[in-house]
């Protein structure tokens, strides 16, 4: 980080709103489909076709502004937006302009150092999407260009933020946080190769101590989350040459090329479009009442920030322990079950933290995917802690639990994974390993004690896992004794 | 009396009563039709034959009865040009609100009318096709922009005509075409198929030769439309409800400020002759004051041409319509609407555009918004103390074709008909007599919103004691 300049930043993100159909039609807006075929003559704006408003994508962006702790503008309304374009069927775009549904709202992030921080939010919006352009060859040089207007009319809101972010890391914490709070409303999977979540970043850099924002350039086309660290680094890196050479950023939106690693000038400012945004004349003033709102904020869940709180305080867990486990709506859900029915909510936290995520890992599902549950889960543990299988065992039974969906009790039966715990069937293996090893029993009566280790492993070798460890250890040592 | 000579109510009581049939309702429109139509030129697009587009199964109350549509309303079959070239030959795949309760109602859709390109005239000679004629002088003009509708019912080739109506589109055409004309409160009829002009300002209404026909059609095409947000969530009464009862006793307010204004002495005296008539018929009639006509004209061509600038954008040479090739996207969307709209659509995009423009919305843009309010207000407050205004619709009679105007004189003529579409309030135009040159004169009724069942019936009582004739003989050889 520089010590000589502060990094500005704020970001735009557009999300789409997972309704059946789009915003003002009733067409399917789901994505994928075969070009064009989600159309009709109202999402295509063809000669005296009106909108309808979709009442559910209404709501889900109420939820989104009150989960983000917005102001609601209760008379809101839909403005146009004029600009020609090939996937703009209307030539405008039906957005929201000088009184959208929420604003003044505020996104808590949790900095690298573990503090929280606030990042306010100027404003959500309801707009619909475009459609898509879909070029034969470059943009440049295409001789010709189709169109597929599914996308169009599908909801979107777009989320500003205020340039209070100060790094790209922060940058990413905020979306991460976003995107946390948007998939616990259940609202937009934020596939961001769908294009479901899109971002836009204004960065600019002044001296510290300054009060005056430096000069910002916009950064477009970046289609991960690391994308826009990445992007918002060479942004700073590049902004902060330029002031260091005594020459000035220009202002201008800036595109990043993903494969270069640089943002590369689009457009400069001159060439900025004015968009003679005015009042839909099709659609009615949005009135909201106070039991609309009421309604929404009843509706909302647990965000995931006050998730975290509580199972820090409920559970007694570490801060990264309930952060992990609260990533998800799905995967806290499961510890929540499986602690309900299991005391120890740490080892809980353990086993979801470590195999649990990794088999998600490995078989790409998301929490939610699986066949594990929160009494299948406390059964395993209870197996555990009753000595009826080893940790080791555990984890065999834990996956095919995980995959099929069987009781763990089930598995262990079916398997025969049961423990050994029996000294005299123990005892003779351990005699056999202990005869086999002369040249470790003598290590160990020298004093190297770890080589009982060895010991123990081959018998759970033998033993395919099965033994008892703690009992192999101790009847080693008696059968060393011995010797 | 032959057929095409009947009013709509009196089609609809022989049709009820037997003694005439559907299909010989719609084969003497077309006879009529195929003998004046090549000298009035009111449509851009029929069917071929008239009968063979009756449905037996929809027996409903405009059973047989052939009605015209503008050609900006969307027909499952006809064309829907909007008298622009940019739309040649368009067809839409799907039908205007308006149409399928005319068809659901067992109408026929007699064709699709000639209007100025995008209704954007008061002559219907921008039309990108043809001229239409005045029937009652081939060498005028028959008012526009609902011209075709117009002359097409005072020519007898249909009772009844849709229009639409931004600024006085339905209202000066009847008048200039001596034909009742009705724009309804903003709401009343759906606008979804109708391509937008101006949104917040247009409106459907009918054209027809006695308001009878006019409340009858207005039964049949208006009411909650879910397609249109628009739509007025009203319970629409029965529009013929009061259409006999007696105006003694209601209250008329007479502009006297509009009639000092620079207009027709013949139409300014016929205002005051219709008032002396509901005088004579119980009525009261008194000096009203109305907002200066001025400032809503002004504040008129700023919202409208605003909005018709947004509306317009879509003609762009993608999806549908005439396109014409470039180099690039941009010189596509370029050439394409350089070359497909007409020099008067193109003043009003440029107009609207400018006034949406930053540096120029508030004071152009928003200070009209803030003006409509107040026009808006002031009708409000004029309503609380009288039920109808009885006014000036047309400053002058019918144009000569192929008037060299300037489009400020011709933007002048608007100046009594457009408060009413600023306001969202209901208006008749109602045939008064006819000029020492022959041509038709009216007069406007205006009622306050929603106030469509009093308006009409004060428009029936004055139509009885006026009595004039509303339709054009068009003997061959004249």
């Amino acid at each position: 980080m520089s010590k000589k300049y502060e990094t500005v930043i704020g970001l735009e993100v557009h999300v789409q709103l997972q309704t059946e159909s789009k915003l003002f039609c009733g067409c399917s807006a789901a994505y994928g489909a075969e070009p064009n075929s989600n159309t009709c003559p109202i999402c295509l704006g063809l000669p005296g076709t009106l909108p309808m408003l979709n009442k559910r994508a209404l709501r889900f962006a109420l939820q989104a502004s009150r989960a983000a702790d917005c102001q609601i503008n209760q008379f809101s309304k839909f403005d146009r937006k004029n600009y020609f374009y090939p996937d703009l069927p209307k030539g405008y775009q039906i957005s929201q302009y000088d009184l959208p549904l929420g604003y003044d709202g505020r996104i808590t992030i949790e900095t690298e150092e573990g503090e929280t921080k606030e990042i306010g939010l100027t404003r959500i919006h309801l707009e619909e999407d475009a459609g898509k352009l879909i070029h034969a060859g470059s943009v440049g040089d295409s001789a010709h260009s189709y169109v597929d207007y599914n996308r169009g009319g599908v909801p979107l809101i777009e989320i500003v933020s205020e340039p209070d972010i100060r790094s790209p890391e922060e940058a990413r914490a905020y979306l991460n946080a976003l995107k946390q709070i948007i998939l616990y409303l259940g609202i937009s999977d934020c596939n961001m190769e769908e294009g479901s979540l899109r971002c836009d970043a204004n960065v600019s850099l002044r001296t510290r101590g300054d009060r005056e924002f430096g000069i910002k350039a916009e950064v477009k086309n970046m289609n991960s989350f690391r994308a826009v660290e990445r992007a918002l680094a060479y942004e700073v890196k590049r902004q902060e040459k330029l002031l260091d050479a005594g020459r000035k950023v220009v202002q201008e939106t800036r595109t990043w090329d993903e494969s270069r690693q640089e943002t590369v000038s689009m457009r400069g400012k001159e060439e900025a479009e004015d968009y003679r945004y005015f009042p839909e004349p099709d659609l009615m003033p949005l009135e909201i009442s106070d039991e609309f709102i009421e309604e929404i904020d009843d509706s909302l869940p647990e965000l995931p920030l006050e998730k975290k709180h509580r199972f820090q305080e409920q559970y007694d867990l570490p801060a990264y322990d309930a952060g992990v486990l609260t990533q998800s709506r799905e995967l806290a859900k499961l510890f929540e079950e499986s602690a309900g029915k299991y005391d120890d909510a740490k080892e809980v936290s353990n086993w979801l933290m470590g195999e649990y995520l990794r088999l998600l890992k490995e078989n790409e599902v998301e929490p939610g995917q699986d066949e594990l549950n929160g009494e299948k889960l406390a059964e395993l543990l209870e197996l555990i802690e009753d000595g009826t299988i080893s940790s080791k065992i555990a984890k065999e039974v834990f996956e095919e639990t995980f995959v099929s969906g069987k009781a763990p009790g089930e598995v262990v039966e079916e398997r025969g994974l049961k423990q050994i715990s029996d000294e005299d069937e123990l005892a003779e293996i351990v005699a056999g390993i202990v005869a086999d090893n002369p040249e470790v029993v003598e290590d160990i009566k020298g004093g190297k004690d770890k080589a009982i280790g060895f010991l123990v492993g081959q018998v759970m070798q033998e033993t395919r896992g099965k033994a008892n460890p703690q009992l192999a250890n101790q009847l080693i040592r008696e059968e060393i004794e011995k010797h | 009396m032959k057929i095409y000579e009947m009013t709509l109510a009196g089609l609809i009581e022989a049709r009820d009563s037997k003694r005439i049939k559907p299909g010989e309702i719609l084969a003497a429109f077309q006879t009529r039709t195929e003998e004046v139509e090549e000298r009035v030129r009111s449509f851009l697009d029929r069917p071929r034959d008239l009968a063979a587009e009756y449905e037996d199964s929809k027996n409903g109350k405009f059973a047989g009865i052939p009605v015209a549509l503008k050609a900006n309303m969307a027909t499952s079959k006809l064309t829907t040009s909007c008298g622009s070239s940019i739309l040649e030959d368009y067809r839409t795949p799907y039908q205007s609100t308006v149409a399928d309760k005319i068809t659901g109602s067992g109408g026929v859709i007699a064709g699709k009318t000639n209007m100025d390109e995008f209704a954007m005239g008061s002559t219907t000679e921008h039309s990108a096709y043809q001229v239409t004629r005045n029937p009652w002088n081939l060498d005028h003009v028959p008012g526009g922009s609902s011209g075709g509708s117009a002359a097409a019912v005072a020519a007898g080739e249909v009772p009844c005509a849709l229009g639409s109506d931004t600024g006085g589109s339905i209202r000066q055409p009847a008048a200039f075409c001596g034909v009742v004309g009705f724009k309804p409160t903003y709401g009343v009829v759906s606008r979804y198929g109708l391509a937008a002009f101006a949104s917040s300002l247009d409106q459907i209404g009918p054209l027809t030769r006695t308001v009878e026909d006019a409340a009858i059609t207005l039964n049949i095409i208006s009411g909650v439309d879910p397609l249109d947000s628009t739509s007025a969530r009203i319970d629409h009464p029965d529009y013929t409800g009061k259409l006999d009862q007696d105006i003694a006793g209601m209250s008329f307010g007479l502009p006297s400020s509009y009639l000092e204004m620079d207009i027709d002495e013949e139409i300014r005296n016929q205002v005051l002759e219709a008032a002396e008539k509901l005088r004579e018929a119980g009525a009261e009639v008194r000096e009203i004051e109305l907002p200066p006509a001025d400032l809503a004209l002004a504040a008129y061509y700023i919202i409208a041409t605003a909005e018709a600038s947004s509306n317009l954008a879509r003609y762009d040479g993608v999806q549908y319509g005439t396109r014409q090739s470039g180099d690039n996207v941009r010189d596509m969307f370029v050439n394409t609407r350089s070359f497909s709209f007409g020099p008067e659509v193109k003043r009003r995009i440029m107009l609207g555009t400018f006034a949406l423009s930053s540096g120029y919305q508030d004071e152009l843009y928003k200070k009209a918004l803030k003006v409509r309010t107040v026009i808006k207000e002031k009708y409000e407050k004029v309503f609380s103390e009288i039920d109808i205004i009885l006014g000036p619709n047309s400053p002058a009679p019918a144009f000569k074709i192929g008037e060299d105007m300037d489009p400020l004189d011709v933007y002048y003529t608007d100046i009594f008909t457009v408060p009413v579409n600023i306001s969202g309030f209901p208006a008749l135009s109602l045939p008064a007599g006819f000029s020492e040159q022959g041509l038709p004169l009216s007069v406007q009724l205006i009622g306050p919103a929603f106030g469509e069942v009093e308006l009409l019936q004060a428009a029936s009582g004055l139509e009885k004691r006026l009595d004039v004739p509303t339709l054009a003989a068009l003997e061959k050889g004249r």
